[in-house]
C-alpha cells in the first residue's frame, strides 16, 4: 500500500464516463503529474482526490485511511486552482492564514507560519496587500503558499500555470518543484503543457479518453511510449510508412530506400510505421547509419533549436538542430540526406 | 486642440432640463405656502402631522421585515444556483423578472383571493403584504446578488475554502458575504427605496404606510404633498448616496479572478 492510493476509480455522469479505472499508487514525497488533452478526466481524477467529486467506483485511500467519501473540507489536502481562488476581501497574510485561522491555531502561531510562508515564496514584504495590487504570478505563489500553510498530506495543482506568461510559467514551475522537493510533499499536478509535466514530475500519467494510457517517469514517457496515444502527443514524433525487408534482421524499406532498426520487428512481411523523435535525426550523410535523400521543405529557426522539415518521397520528416553561431542552415528547395541510427527509432506494437 | 464637443453638450444639457425642471417646479412650490415669500411652512405642517410619522414608521417596518426576508431567501437561493445548478439560472431569472409582467394590482387580487379566505387567512396580518413586497423587490434584490456571485467567481472560492477546512457557516460568513458586500447594499437600498414608496400593495391590503399617505394628502391639500414627496426624493437620494459611500474602498471584490496580467 502506498502513501496514496486511487484503485480502480470511475466516474460516470449522466451514462457518460469521464474517467474509466483510473489505478495510481503515489509514494510519500512523489510529485505525479496526470498528462493528456482538454477533457480527459485528469482534472475529474484530481477532484475526486480532493472530494469535490465522488467517485462512482473504486477508492481513494490516504495513508492508510478510505476518504472516498469524505467531505472536501475533512481531507487534509492542499488545492491551487488555475483561476489563483485567493480571497479577495483579505489581505495576502490573511489568505495564507486562513486555514490556520479555520484550525483554530493560536495567533502567534499563525503569524509565525506565514511569514515563513511567505519566505518560502519568496515575497516577505507583500503580506499586506491585497490581492488585486499583485501580479497573476504573485497570485499563484500565494495560492501556492496558502495551500501549504495548513501542512496538508497532498498537494493537488489544478493546471496551476495556465493563466500566466511564458516566461512566469517557466520560472514558477521550477519554483512550485524546488519547494514540493525541500518540503517533502506528496503531489498531484495537472497539465496539459507537456513539457511542463516531463519537466518537473518524478512520474506521468498520460491520460486520453478518461483512460490510463502510460504511467512512468518522464524519461521513459518520452523515449518508450507504450501507446500510439502517448507517442504522438508527448513531443513530436515523424512516422514513416515502411514495408518489411527482413524481420529477423531487422531490416525494413521505404520507397526503395533499406533501413536498419534495432527495435523488435513482430510481423513478418506487409507495412509497418517507424517512429522517430526530431532529435535522432541528422542532417548529412553518417557513416554506419540509416540514409534517407529528400528535399527541405521548411527551415525554422526557433533560438535554441532549428527545426527543418525535409519531405522524403511523400512523408515529411521533422528534424531538430541545436543552433550554433558556426552553423550554414539549408535552404528550402535543397536535396539532402536525412541520416539516423538503428536505435534511434522504434516500430510501434501492431495494434 | 480637441473641438468643443457642442452636441454632447446640447444633448446633455437638455436631459438636464428634462429632469430637473420639474423637480425644481416642485421643491419651489412646496416652499411658497405663506403668500408672496420663501417658507419651510409646508415642511413644518407635514411634520406636525401625527400621520405623517406613523405613516413613516409603518413604511420603514414593512422595509426592514422585506429586506431582511428577501435576504435570506434570495442569497442561498442565487449562491446554490451558482454553485450547484447553472442549469436552472435562467427558469430563476424569469421567475424573479414577474414583477414586471404582473402588475401590482393583479398581484395584489391575486393574494387578496387566495389568502383572504379561509383555509388559510393572511391577509389579516401583515404577512400578505411583506410576501408581496418581497416578490416586488425579487428582480433588483437577485440581480444584484447575481451579478456580485459572478463577479468572484464564488465557486472557486467556496472550493478553495472548503479545501482550507472552512465549513459552510464559514464560508458563507468569511468568503460569501464579504466579497458581495457591494451587490447586497445596492440590493438592500433598491428594495428600501421601492417599499419606502409602494402604494397599491399597501393601500389595496389596507395597511397603513407611506405611499397611501401621500396619497391621502395629495388629495385633501395643496403644498404639504409637494413637501412631502421632495422628502422622499431625498429618502431615495439617501439611500443611492449610502450606497456609493458604503462601496467606496470595496475594490478587492471588483478584481479579477483568473488571467494574466
Amino acid at each position: 500500500m502506498a502513501f496514496l492510493d486511487i484503485n480502480h476509480a470511475g466516474k460516470t455522469y449522466a451514462d457518460t464516463p469521464a474517467v474509466h479505472d483510473f489505478d495510481l499508487h503515489v509514494e510519500k514525497g512523489e510529485l505525479v503529474s496526470f498528462l493528456g488533452p482538454s477533457g480527459c478526466g485528469k482534472t475529474t481524477t484530481l477532484r475526486m482526490v480532493a472530494g469535490f467529486e465522488v467517485p462512482s467506483e473504486g477508492t481513494v485511500v490516504l495513508s492508510g485511511q478510505d476518504i472516498t467519501n469524505k467531505a472536501p473540507n475533512q481531507r487534509d489536502v492542499g488545492m491551487v486552482f488555475q483561476a489563483y481562488a485567493l480571497f479577495p476581501n483579505m489581505t495576502v497574510g490573511n489568505n495564507i492564514g486562513f486555514g490556520l485561522k479555520i484550525a483554530k491555531k493560536p495567533k502567534e502561531e499563525t503569524a509565525q507560519r506565514v511569514k515563513e510562508m511567505l519566505e518560502l515564496i519568496q515575497m516577505p514584504k507583500l503580506g499586506d496587500r491585497y490581492p488585486y495590487q499583485l501580479s497573476g504570478g504573485q497570485q499563484q505563489r500565494v495560492a501556492l503558499a496558502r495551500a501549504l500553510a495548513i501542512h496538508p498530506q497532498v498537494l493537488l495543482l489544478d493546471e496551476p500555470l495556465s493563466a500566466l506568461d511564458a516566461k512566469i510559467r517557466v520560472e514558477l514551475r521550477t519554483e512550485i518543484r524546488r519547494i514540493q522537493q525541500r518540503m517533502g510533499i506528496t503531489t498531484i499536478y495537472v497539465t496539459h503543457d507537456q513539457e511542463e509535466a516531463l519537466s518537473i514530475s518524478d512520474r506521468v500519467v498520460v491520460m486520453n479518453a478518461g483512460k490510463m494510457e502510460q504511467v512512468g517517469a518522464p524519461y521513459e514517457i518520452y523515449n518508450y511510449p507504450a501507446t500510439p496515444f502517448v507517442a504522438g502527443f508527448v513531443g513530436t514524433l515523424n512516422q514513416l510508412r515502411c514495408t518489411v525487408a527482413d524481420a529477423a534482421a531487422g531490416l525494413l524499406e521505404h520507397k526503395g530506400q533499406r533501413l536498419k532498426t534495432a527495435a523488435t520487428i513482430e510481423r513478418k512481411e506487409g507495412e509497418l510505421t517507424l517512429m522517430l523523435r526530431p532529435e535522432q535525426l541528422h542532417l548529412g550523410a553518417i557513416q554506419g547509419e540509416n540514409q534517407l535523400t529528400g528535399k527541405v521543405d521548411n527551415v525554422a529557426f526557433l533560438g535554441s533549436i532549428i527545426r527543418i522539415l525535409v519531405r522524403v518521397s511523400d512523408a515529411i520528416l521533422t528534424l531538430d538542430v541545436l543552433n550554433e553561431r558556426g552553423n550554414v542552415l539549408p535552404k528550402m528547395g535543397d536535396t539532402t540526406i536525412v541520416s539516423f541510427p538503428a536505435d534511434g527509432s522504434w516500430v510501434l506494437p501492431s495494434s | 486642440m480637441r473641438r468643443f464637443p457642442v452636441w454632447s453638450w446640447i444633448w446633455f444639457i437638455i436631459g438636464v432640463l428634462y429632469f430637473f425642471i420639474p423637480l425644481i417646479a416642485t421643491v419651489e412650490f412646496s416652499l411658497r405656502m405663506i403668500k408672496d415669500t420663501y417658507s419651510f411652512e409646508a415642511y413644518r405642517v407635514a411634520f406636525q402631522d401625527p400621520q405623517f410619522f406613523r405613516s413613516f414608521g409603518y413604511s420603514l417596518l414593512w422595509a426592514t421585515l422585506t429586506i431582511v426576508i428577501s435576504l435570506l431567501l434570495v442569497v442561498p437561493t442565487a449562491y446554490w444556483v451558482q454553485l450547484r445548478l447553472p442549469k436552472v439560472r435562467p427558469y430563476v431569472e424569469f421567475v424573479t423578472l414577474m414583477p414586471f409582467v404582473v402588475p401590482a394590482v393583479v398581484l395584489t387580487f391575486g393574494l387578496i383571493r387566495l389568502y383572504g379566505r379561509p383555509p388559510l387567512v393572511l391577509t389579516t396580518t401583515p404577512a400578505a403584504l411583506i410576501a408581496g413586497y418581497v416578490v416586488l423587490s425579487l428582480p433588483y434584490m437577485y440581480r444584484s446578488v447575481d451579478s456580485g456571485l459572478r463577479a468572484v467567481d464564488i465557486r472557486t472560492l467556496t472550493e478553495a475554502a472548503q479545501s482550507l477546512g472552512a465549513s459552510w457557516g464559514t464560508i458563507l460568513k468569511d468568503v460569501v458575504f464579504p466579497n458581495l458586500r457591494v451587490a447586497l447594499l445596492s440590493g438592500i437600498f433598491l428594495t428600501f427605496a421601492i417599499v419606502m414608496g409602494e402604494f397599491t400593495f399597501a393601500a389595496l391590503l389596507q395597511w397603513p404606510a407611506f405611499g397611501p399617505y401621500m396619497e391621502e394628502i395629495g388629495a385633501m391639500r395643496a403644498y404639504t404633498p409637494q413637501a412631502v414627496s421632495v422628502m422622499s426624493f431625498l429618502i431615495t437620494w439617501g439611500s443611492i448616496m449610502l450606497i456609493q459611500w458604503l462601496g467606496r474602498g470595496a475594490r478587492g471584490a471588483q478584481v479579477q479572478v483568473g488571467g494574466a496580467r
